[in-house]
This record gives C-alpha cells, sequence and structure tokens, in this order.
C-alpha cells in the first residue's frame, strides 16, 4: 500500500506527539527531523487540529501537543483525513465478464485485509512498534528521515 | 453521591464493591466451565457448553507443558478468561504458543484484565521454551484486533485460505 505524502506527515506528526505527550513540540522541530517543508507540514498539522487529533499551544515553549485517545485513534482514522482508501468502483475491473468478476473479488480480498490492518491498529500499538524499532537500532531513530525517498 | 468516572466508565468497578485492585487471575477449575460458557455466550449471543467443556477438558485433563487455561475474577466472580497451548510444526510451523480465545466481561474492560491474562498465558509459554505466540480471528472483528495488535502482534507470515465446500 502505497501513502500519500501528505498522509505520512500527518503520521509522522502523530506519532512524534504521541510518544512524547509530556511535551509541546514545534512544527519546525518536526519538519526538521523528517525532513519535510515547514509550509507543507503546517498544513497537515491543520488538518489535525481541526480533526481534534493534536492542539496548538501557544506562547514560549508553544508548539503542538497530542489531545486524542491514543488507544482509540487508529490508522485508519487518520489516514482518511488526508486520503480516500479502500475499494474504489471506479478503479475496479468491469463486472460485465467473468475474469473481471474474479479479479474484483481477488483484489478486493487484498483490500480488506489492509483496511482491517490501518483500523485495527492505534496510534499507542505502532508507537509501542516505533519504541521496539528503535530500541533494536538506536541510531537509525537519530537519522533525518528522508520523506520524499519513502513517498 | 455522584458517581465517579470509573463507575461511569466501569459499572462492574464501583466504589465500596469490587475494583480493579482485587481481580485476581488463576487457573480455571471444573467449576468455572459454566461461568466460562456464560461469559463467551453474553459476547457471541451462542451458548457453547459441551465446547467450553471439551475445551477446557483437553487443556486440563492433559497438563502437558504449555497448556494453559486461566481466568480473572474479582471478589468470587468471573470476569475473563484466556486459554492456550503450545503447538509444534502444524502447517510447517515452529513451535509457539497459540492463544485459542481470550474474552473479558464488558463492563470490566479497558482496566487491563485482558492484558494481564495475555500477560499470565505468554507467560507460560515462555517458559516452556517457546519465543512467539499466535492467534487468529475474524478480520471484522476490530475491537479483539485491536487489543492483540496493542500487545505488540502484528500479521504473521501464514495466510487462513478457505472454500465453500458444495
Amino acid at each position: 500500500m502505497k501513502l500519500q505524502k501528505a498522509t505520512l506527515c500527518g503520521l509522522y506528526a502523530v506519532t512524534e506527539l504521541a510518544a512524547h505527550v509530556d511535551r509541546q513540540i514545534s512544527a519546525a522541530e518536526i519538519a526538521a527531523k523528517y525532513d519535510i517543508s515547514l509550509n507543507h507540514l503546517a498544513k497537515v498539522l491543520r488538518t489535525l487540529v481541526r480533526a481534534n487529533v493534536i492542539e496548538s499551544v501557544r506562547g514560549v515553549g508553544g508548539g503542538y501537543r497530542f489531545c486524542g485517545n491514543a488507544k482509540r485513534v487508529t490508522l485508519y482514522d487518520l489516514v482518511m483525513l488526508f486520503e480516500e482508501i479502500g475499494p474504489s468502483a471506479q478503479d475496479a475491473p468491469p463486472t460485465d465478464f467473468a475474469e473481471g468478476r474474479a479479479l474484483g473479488k481477488v483484489l478486493r480480498e487484498i483490500d480488506e485485509i489492509a483496511l482491517a490492518s490501518l483500523r485495527a491498529t492505534s496510534i499507542a500499538a505502532l508507537v509501542k512498534v516505533i519504541q521496539k524499532e528503535t530500541a533494536a537500532d538506536p541510531s537509525a531513530a537519530k537519522a533525518s528521515h528522508k520523506l520524499g525517498a519513502n513517498a | 453521591m455522584d458517581k465517579t468516572d470509573d463507575e461511569m466508565r466501569n459499572p462492574s468497578f464501583k466504589s465500596g464493591a469490587a475494583t480493579v485492585d482485587d481481580v485476581v487471575i488463576r487457573a480455571a477449575v471444573a467449576e468455572d466451565v459454566s461461568d466460562i460458557a456464560d461469559l463467551d455466550a453474553r459476547s457471541t449471543g451462542q451458548l457453547k457448553r459441551d465446547y467450553w467443556q471439551g475445551l477446557f477438558d483437553h487443556i486440563s485433563g492433559h497438563p502437558a507443558t504449555g497448556r494453559a487455561f486461566f481466568v480473572a475474577e474479582s471478589r468470587g466472580r468471573l470476569i475473563g478468561f484466556i486459554c492456550g497451548e503450545i503447538r509444534a510444526f502444524e502447517f510447517g510451523s515452529e513451535p509457539s504458543g497459540w492463544v485459542f480465545a481470550l474474552e473479558v466481561e464488558s463492563s470490566a474492560r479497558v482496566h487491563s484484565v485482558g492484558t494481564r491474562l495475555f500477560d499470565f498465558l505468554a507467560d507460560g509459554f515462555r517458559r516452556a521454551g517457546v519465543n512467539k505466540v499466535r492467534t487468529m480471528l475474524d478480520r471484522r472483528n476490530e475491537l479483539v484486533l485491536a487489543f492483540f495488535r496493542g500487545q505488540g502482534m502484528m500479521t504473521g507470515p501464514f495466510i487462513q485460505l478457505e472454500k465453500d465446500l458444495e
């Protein structure tokens, strides 16, 4: 599954904030860590604020903080803020012959598995995976993440 | 008196009554099977006494290493259970612990009862020498899928296949 750049920015920002709920983090810090353009990130953060997943804190030491329920907000919830995912009637093979219907059935199966994984993965669960990855390779956590290379 | 947040969320954990601190995890005994079947029926809408009796007998009647059936009890009331065993070389799999069933009374959820049950079973598997725990469930069961993912579980390398037999 390929996610759009804005979606990845949003997921990076939310996991970063959810992993550090005790402090506010500035957009500049997030942009620097993940090598994202600040302008692009600002748009993404506005979407997340409107969805009540994060909130902005004004003043000295201000920034953003996670304000959702990390055990309840899922990857699916976040991805859907930025792009439509799941079976698309437009992209489905034509159903007026058996080959198309059969192919559509297999493609739907793949979509359903992907959606089930996104719906069942909470931000808290993802943060746990990140912590495990970081513990396994601490040097990787310090490196700047080249979003452009992955998107 | 106003209800506390805990009471609002969870009527079974009222102040003065049972609290999460009262929850005890212990090995299931024969007398628990009826309560286990009832708890499962409240969740699934299907009463399956014979199934639970058979599973209990399978696990407790053969106390081989790696088979376990635990219940969570709060002030004498059964509020959850978990069971599983170590299976080896089925479907080409190296020995691993399998969680067959996990259930927590709806009013006792969000208090780590499921996590404690899972940890008990996983510890037993670990002590028995396996380093992998698996389970299988309906992909539409988002609540339980999310629970297992919250325990650090991810989709494994096996894919379950099926077909209608005509």
